[in-house]
């Protein structure tokens, strides 16, 4: 019993370091959010704090302008590949046809091409049919990023409802359709809302294609952020500012859905 | 980016993991309505993405040509440029720091991962506080948490550097030193990504049935024969997909190598996307740095390509089919 008690000792302990590992960073971003520019370089933490940083942030207005635009595109993109991929997911999964894990794996090798790779081509179409700076050019783009392993994700979820079932409530006069909406959705629930929040957060910090394809009219906060650096005068706190508010609405989804994040990861792909 | 046309009609579908479902698929007169429905499904899906094929298809003709920023005209050169790229030895170094950067990214943040979802996956406050918290890393983005640790490597004024010289450590230079940049890339790789590993993993490890567990404590198994036989082959299949997208994004790692030392020191973290990068835009000469993509792209592949091949392989064992 008591050897038991030391190795649970040492793993709570390598679990605490590593938590020092990720957490560190993100407390001092915390910090430096709050510290003039002047205290920027001192290490110490103690410090006057401040909320000037912040004030800076939402006085310009134009901050709050980046965060809806990247709301827009990433919340447009992942509506999209639900939209398109969950019924994809269903056919891969369901069907038995021709080219099954051939097409299963194209929709995966849309992520092999290195995003600086296709981003010039995609850029000069765009110039040329107007869709540069514009929603719908980085939804578009986006949702290829989310697609994927959205499709993945969920293609073993519906492998591991029973087909049976689905006959049943057939049987039973529901069309195809009711069927689809009235009782797979709910079972696939969870499998979508986690593989949703990945995709959402692999979307909302994409930097290449938010830099290239877009410049005034739609800028994301990922670009923005960076932008508070390039300037001639480095803004450490400002950037740390608008990174924890950019970070903030995706912290709160991954905390209200937590339940279903782990839950909803591990029911499908494992049995697939 | 699509796999090859003929593969289509010449491989058998759906031998591998099969599902549960024959009444659609062991009859035999299929009206063709039904056989083309799972196509029709799939068609969006298919439609929206494969529009990117499109710029694809046209990077890849540029790799042939002497395309320039510099000058409205281009010609096509044939294989010129990939020969030439063969020959450098820039070429060769961006290919040794790519897959040394890939593969120790993926090694390093599978292994934590495994770990410290194992860690989590007990029932005391500590994991069960730190199960949520400890993804928040992976909301961060890449290019945002690199500026975060240079600040804090800083060798002046940052933190990691402060703490470093009080326990006597004060010839560290982190990204700015060759022998030290590799190293400090991937923490910072490992920093955001590691988190990814974690919830898939974490995912399997609470899908795991009981009852198999019970019966290794029982025989007296050691945990860490409970853990290669039974854990291991268990997760396979979940801890396999959160390889396969580590790898192939970490192959492709732009954001990070960027933001923090643009390559240097010297060529020490030049990896293939940021040779095309320099290519393209400090030298302006998009054709000759295209062919560096088109590689990169079906290392890629082919990497991808094997480990799907094994994940299908692991998946039915898995289940026991």
């Amino acid at each position: 019993m008591k050897r038991n008690k030391i190795i649970e000792f040492f793993k709570d302990l390598a679990l605490f370091l590593y938590a020092l590992f990720a957490l560190f960073p993100l407390v001092w971003l915390v910090i430096i959010s709050f510290k003039h520019d002047r205290d920027m370089f001192t290490t110490t933490f103690i410090f006057n704090p401040t909320l000037e940083n912040y004030k800076i942030i939402f006085s310009d207005g134009s901050f709050i302008g980046y965060f809806i635009d990247n709301l827009i595109v990433s919340s447009g993109a992942i509506a999209l590949s639900v939209i398109v991929g969950v019924p994809a997911a269903y056919a891969l999964a369901r069907f038995n046809f021709k080219g099954r894990e051939t097409i299963a794996f194209t929709f995966l090798s849309f992520r092999f091409a290195p995003e600086i790779f296709v981003v010039l081509p995609i850029f000069l179409i765009y110039q040329q049919i107007g869709l540069y700076d514009t929603y719908f050019g980085l939804i578009w783009v986006f949702q290829v990023l989310s697609l994927p392993l959205m499709i993945w994700i969920l293609r073993g979820y519906f492998e591991d409802i029973s087909v049976e079932m689905e006959h049943a409530a057939r049987m039973d006069g529901y069309t195809w359709w009711q069927v689809f909406l009235k009782m797979i959705m709910p079972l696939i629930k969870p499998g979508l809302v986690a593989s949703a929040l990945l995709s959402l957060i692999f979307v909302w910090n994409n930097f290449t294609f938010s830099l290239l394809l877009a410049g005034q009219d739609v800028m994301t906060t990922t670009v923005a952020m960076v932008g508070y650096l390039s300037s001639d005068t480095v803004h450490y706190g400002q950037m740390a500012a608008a990174v924890l508010i950019s970070a903030l609405p995706i912290i709160i989804l991954a905390l209200a859905i937590q339940k279903h994040l782990v839950r909803g990861l591990s029911m499908g792909a494992v049995k697939g | 980016m699509a796999a090859p046309e003929k593969k289509l009609s010449s491989e058998h579908a759906g031998r591998l993991n099969e599902p549960p479902v024959p009444s659609y698929t062991k009859e035999h007169k299929i009206p063709l309505s039904k056989k083309l429905r799972p196509y029709l499904i799939l068609g969006p899906a298919f439609l929206l993405t494969v529009g990117i094929l499109i710029p694809f298809g046209m990077a890849v003709i540029f790799s042939f040509t002497n395309y320039s920023f510099q000058y409205p005209s281009y010609n096509f050169v044939g294989l010129s440029n990939y020969l030439y790229i063969f020959q450098s030895a820039s070429f060769w170094q961006s290919v040794k720091v790519t897959f040394m950067y890939a593969g120790l990214a993926t090694l390093i943040e599978t292994l934590l991962g495994i770990g410290i979802a194992m860690l989590l996956n007990r029932e005391n406050l500590l994991a069960r506080s730190l199960r949520i918290v400890l993804i928040f890393p992976l909301v961060i983005a890449p290019v945002i948490a690199t500026l975060i640790w240079q600040l804090m490597t800083n060798n002046s004024v940052g933190i990691l550097s402060k703490w470093l010289r009080m326990i006597g450590i004060t010839e560290f230079k982190w990204a700015a030193d060759p022998s030290s940049a590799l190293f400090t890339v991937l923490i910072i790789d490992a920093w955001v990504f590691t988190p990814f590993v974690i919830i898939l993993v974490l995912a399997g490890l609470r899908s795991l049935p009981k009852a198999p567990f019970e019966s290794a404590m029982i025989d007296g198994g050691s945990a860490w024969f409970t853990f290669k036989n039974l854990t291991l082959p268990m997760i396979m299949p979940m801890l396999l997909i959160a390889i396969l997208f580590r790898l192939m994004l970490s192959l492709q790692m732009f954001d990070i190598i960027f933001a923090l030392t643009r390559g240097g020191p010297g060529d020490t973290l030049m990896t293939l996307p940021l040779t095309a990068y320099f290519e393209a835009f400090s030298y302006k000469e998009l054709g000759a740095s295209l062919p560096y993509m088109v590689i990169l792209w079906v290392f890629v592949y082919v990497v991808s390509h094997y480990m799907v091949k094994y994940w299908t392989r692991t998946q039915r064992r898995a289940s026991g089919k």
